[in-house]
């Protein structure tokens, strides 16, 4: 999978996605409240947040199907809302990919192409050999699968030879198979060198796929940049399990170094360096308590997107700044 | 790469016209009735006719039948059988979710305008020849292809007569183009396909009904539902050509407006849902 390197023959060029302060209001409603995020290229770029986040209003801004209330989208430096040409090398689809339920898959293909024009319509076969569909191309796609209308929707993306892929939610509903395959194509067309942005609430997808993320919360954006950064500004969380745990953690919280110590489930969790945590080993048996275990924890970015999302009041800080951002990836308190 | 047009577009909407049921339904519609006329005609018992125009010729002449389904079917059939596609074809992409999936393709919405209604046109032109042509050969078959005196009384020939019934066709066709602006106009203003073909149809009604009410009747020229049956004219002798060139305008000032507003909403419209 491509990690987001440069060539430097494209690293003057405009980025692949470059959005800046988009907003959406319906109303009183603000569905997007200043959105910022950079995807360049060779990037597979992790859309996260909960649903009613703003994920699907900001790619239906993107893909030029709303007006944003302010702010702008440039893809490849151009607008979509200004002209369709914009969309040149741009594909994807967002919430369920849809076509026309009477017409079979080859046939919504063969539409889809000819409005595409140029040479989309020699992809076609292409296009169902790579999602597997060849075999059910004939048949109408009102009686496909979910997952057979995700593939198909991946096929009609490809017709337009695309640099940029944006798919929202491509794995959902889709069984495990589905969602296993589903990542397989995504990863593959990645190594062919296509920009990949794909919204998403399954975080192991997205952890699995994607090299760098952005997470929004309430239609803001709390978190942008690499998710190794992400896990690495965590800091490393340990699980206490001691013979007393009310000492355990009252020694704990009155430890330098040690943060974040918390009582759950019988047990505590706490953050620190490993010194901190050494240290804090040494002061628990001198303070009586014997330790049953002490076991650092991999921080999933599960976990780093509920501390995001679900207005928790830790700050978790990026240690270092994403150079090809224009926005470092500072996490702001959620909440 | 070589860009896509509004022939595209347009060859397309006509290929989604042919796989969809409410096609068959309106054309099959328009196929149907003269033959049920001409069943009607045949085993009426009292054949001397009516009371209204053409209907003393209609066991006379097969020309007459097309020319009293138009009459009939002015104000109501054919406003139905073409709100079926002018109303569907904007929201059934609503309906269908697929405004997305073409607003993301090569072409401008412009251009997917343009050939959707030029499709719901081909729609009615096509319901309205075929409704013609049918009822020529029906009642030609019930009551022979024989000569057909005009409004004016005067005897007109065969030919000439078929003639007359195609280009009254064709001037019918000048309200029926303000339909489909119409039914565009609802299609894309209420994203509902059952909405967009009643309402269209209930425009085309009240019309009817604002010409009837009492101290209205300065309005009647300028009337939607007056200009249906501007063809008339077209049947006297010699040719009276007011009501068609009044027909022309009026229907100007009610299509050209609504295909405007059409053409802006859905231009400008946020596709936000499906």
């Amino acid at each position: 999978m491509t990690q987001g390197a440069v060539p430097a023959r494209e690293a003057d060029s405009p980025p692949p996605v470059e959005v800046r302060g988009l907003v959406k209001r319906y109303g009183e409603i603000t569905a997007v409240a200043g959105v910022d995020l950079t995807v360049n290229v060779g990037d597979v770029y992790g859309y996260l947040g909960p649903n009613g986040a703003g994920k699907t209003t900001s790619l239906r801004m993107m893909l030029g199907l709303i007006r944003p209330t302010q702010g702008s989208v440039r893809l490849f430096g151009r607008n979509p809302m200004e002209s369709v040409e914009a969309l040149d090398g741009v594909a994807g689809f967002v919430e369920a990919p849809t076509f026309y339920p009477y017409l079979n898959g080859r046939r919504n293909l063969e539409l889809l192409a000819a409005w595409d024009g140029g040479d989309a319509p020699d992809r076609i076969d292409s296009a169902l050999e790579i999602v597997e569909l060849s075999d059910r191309a004939r048949d109408r796609v009102g009686g496909y699968s979910h997952g057979m209308r995700q593939r198909l929707g991946i096929a009609a993306a490809l017709l337009r030879d695309p640099k940029l892929l944006l798919l929202d939610e491509p794995a959902t509903g889709l069984d495990p198979a589905g969602m296993r395959d589903m990542r397989l194509l995504i990863r593959r067309l990645a190594d062919q060198g296509i920009t990949v942005l794909l919204s998403s609430h399954i975080l192991t997808e997205v952890e699995e796929v994607c090299n760098r993320v952005a997470i929004i919360r309430l239609g803001k954006i709390v978190y942008e940049g690499a998710i190794a950064d992400l896990k690495r500004g965590a800091g490393t969380t340990y699980r206490l399990e001691t013979t007393d745990d009310e000492r355990a953690l009252a020694i704990s919280r009155a430890q330098p170094g040690i943060e974040d110590v918390r009582a759950q489930n019988g047990r505590l969790s706490l953050k620190g360096e490993e010194v901190a945590v050494a240290q804090l080993s040494q002061a628990l048996v001198e303070g009586g308590v014997l330790i049953r275990a002490l076991v650092p924890q991999m921080v999933t970015l599960e976990d780093l997107f509920f501390s995001l999302t679900e207005g928790g009041d830790r700050v978790v800080p990026a240690s270092e700044p994403e150079p090809a951002a224009s926005h470092p990836p500072s996490v702001e308190v959620a909440g | 790469m070589s860009r896509p047009g509004v022939g595209t577009v347009y060859r397309w909407e006509l290929t989604k016209l042919r796989y969809q049921k409410r096609t068959y339904l309106g054309l099959g519609a328009a196929a149907i009735v003269p033959i049920l006329f001409v069943v009607a005609i045949h085993f009426r018992h009292d054949r001397r006719g009516g009371d209204f125009a053409f209907s003393s010729y209609l066991t006379r002449s097969g020309l007459a039948v097309p020319l009293v389904i138009l009459l009939f079917g002015a104000v109501w059939m054919f406003p139905l059988i073409t709100a079926l596609v002018a109303g569907d074809i904007v929201a059934s992409e609503d309906h269908n979710g697929t405004l997305k999936t073409i607003f993301t393709r090569s072409l401008d919405r412009s251009q997917i305008f343009a050939g959707k209604t030029l499709a719901a046109l081909t729609y009615a032109v096509a319901a309205i020849l075929i409704n013609g042509t049918v009822a020529v050969i029906a009642g030609s078959i019930q009551s022979g292809f024989n000569s057909l005196q005009s409004l004016s009384g005067t005897i007109v020939s065969a030919p000439k007569g078929l003639e007359l019934v195609y280009v009254s066709l064709l001037v019918y066709l000048i309200p029926i183009a303000t339909i489909v602006a119409i039914g565009l106009l609802l299609s894309s203003l209420t994203r509902n396909s059952a909405a967009a073909v009643v309402g269209t149809l209930m425009v085309s009604l009240l019309f009817q009904l604002i010409g009837i009410l009492p101290g209205l009747g300065g309005l009647q020229p300028y009337l939607l539902s007056t200009q249906f049956n501007a063809w008339q004219g077209l049947l006297r002798t010699p040719i009276d050509w007011s009501p068609i060139i009044r027909a022309a305008w009026v229907c100007a000032m009610y299509g050209i407006p609504a295909l405007a507003a059409a053409f802006l909403v859905f231009l400008r419209r946020d596709v936000a849902g499906g």
